[in-house]
């Protein structure tokens, strides 16, 4: 579903030397997939996934979604964002929409719905996180928890095929990260094709099919969760995994 | 002094408060409109990618707030009737002038209050598969314009007070009725204080209907 070769990215800040933060990642992420990807922060697990949907782009490499190479120059990025979704570690839900309009506003803008078909849509996704009470409240009466709900949702509404989720629970108070996750949950059993950078090593282990280790631009290891958590190789690995408790 | 001041109103108040004040909201409210209009655009080119245009607008904008006022009234006033190619009334080649500065100062105002919206918004909108111009129109300008707001009232006021330079030419503001009267009268500390009363009065209520705006569009939130 999605495969990269050989991807570099690397940072220029002024006066300084550029941070090189991605040392050429080959990666395959096969259909209804779920990955995790885990290491220390400045590793490249972020910059790895906003290169999937080419927020940051690489300045060499190759990412092919569905067949296509979405780092050509002639391609419409638009088209193939429309078909991933993506959940943010600060959430970034629209505060100046309604509930509702934060889910509605991309399916009628690119013209996959009628409004009243959104609408529709909207209450049964909400429902489906318990937030269809909220439907007419703007995000900023929402506690972080619900705020990333709705962002898992708002993603949902465009019917993607993958899921992309760039640490979904780090930025939440501790009491509200089980709601979140219960719902990542949910999703992954639907088979939604999923890479998630997460530092909840349970959860990791609980949900993927597959974890990665990323460690200075590359992944270090990877492997099934028992192999990369219980049998780490990588000395790296085994250095990172008894640091962090879970 | 007072009774000089009783006089003079008196006898020409239709001067000072019809023609003045008239000419005065008349001019900085057609500079905030073109201000504004122009303000967006040099922004949209300034944060554009075309080397050209934001060559060309970061000129425009950095010569602007390297020059007296003054000085570009006077460009405007001689230089607008030559360059157009039918007949420009005084008013209308310095209302020019005025939007161009205007539009300059203002310019600087949308792209602060633009870039003071997270980056994550721009990237949520795009991540949804947003094109870049539907992302800025329903997610990131407005935002965005309740950032500017304040600064596009206090601009009206500067504006305002500014409009008193285009008495140079006698274009028929609060200031030139000044000029008028005195000229008349010879009672210069009077006609003065009479102006000065007026400007304050003037910028006074126009910061109380600004602020009542701004705290209607705030309790919408």
């Amino acid at each position: 579903m999605i495969k990269t070769e050989n991807l570099h990215k690397s940072f220029q800040i002024e006066g300084r030397e550029p941070l090189h933060v991605l040392k050429g990642v080959t990666e395959h992420i096969e259909k209804g997939e779920v990955v995790s990807i885990i290491g220390p922060s400045g590793g490249g697990k972020s910059t790895f996934l906003r290169c999937l949907n080419m927020l940051e782009t690489p300045e060499e490499g190759h990412i092919w979604f569905e067949g296509v190479d979405i780092t050509a120059a002639d391609v419409d990025i638009n088209i193939h964002r429309q078909k991933m979704g993506m959940v943010f570690q600060h959430f970034n839900v629209f505060p100046n929409m309604t509930v509702q309009q934060n889910i509605t506003l991309a399916p009628v803008l690119t013209k996959k719905k009628t409004q009243a078909e959104a609408d529709e849509m909207a209450c049964e996704l909400l429902n489906r996180v318990g937030l269809l009470e909220k439907k007419d409240e703007h995000p900023s009466r929402l506690s972080g928890g619900q705020k990333q709900r709705l962002a898992i949702v708002r993603a949902l509404a465009m019917e993607p095929n993958v899921m992309l989720f760039d640490e979904p629970t780090s930025a939440l108070d501790p009491e509200m990260v089980g709601e979140v996750l219960d719902v990542i949950k949910g999703l992954v059993k639907t088979g939604m094709t999923s890479v998630i950078v997460t530092h909840e090593m349970g959860f990791a282990r609980e949900v993927s099919n597959r974890v990665l280790f990323m460690d200075g631009g590359i992944i270090a290891e990877e492997g099934s969760p028992d192999e990369v958590f219980y049998h780490p190789q990588n000395p790296r690995t085994k250095e990172f995994l008894s640091k962090v408790l879970y | 002094m007072l009774k000089n001041i009783v006089m003079i109103m008196s006898k020409y108040w239709k001067v000072f408060l019809l023609t003045g004040v008239g000419y005065t909201l008349l001019l900085s409210a057609l500079t905030v409109f073109f201000g504004t209009i122009l303000g967006i655009l040099i922004c949209l080119g300034r944060m554009s990618k075309v080397k050209i245009l934001k060559g060309f607008c970061s000129t425009i904008v950095d010569i602007i707030r390297g020059t007296p006022m003054l000085l570009q009234i006077y460009v405007g006033y001689f230089l607008v009737p030559k360059l157009l190619p039918f007949q420009v009334s005084e008013f209308a080649a310095v209302t020019v002038a005025f939007a161009i500065n205007s539009g300059c100062y203002l310019s600087e105002a949308f792209r602060s209050g633009i870039q003071a919206v997270d980056r994550g918004q721009m990237e949520a909108a795009r991540s949804l598969g947003l094109t870049y111009s539907q992302a800025m129109k329903n997610v990131i300008l407005p935002q965005a314009i309740k950032n500017i707001l304040p600064a596009l009232g206090n601009e009206f006021i500067m504006i305002t007070k500014d409009t008193s330079l285009a008495s140079t030419f006698f274009i028929g503001e609060v200031m030139t009725s000044y000029l008028k009267v005195k000229g008349i009268t010879y009672l210069t500390m009077e006609c003065l204080i009479i102006v000065a009363v007026i400007y304050y009065v003037l910028t006074k209520v126009l910061s109380f209907i600004i602020g009542k705006l701004e705290r209607r569009l705030r309790t919408s939130d």
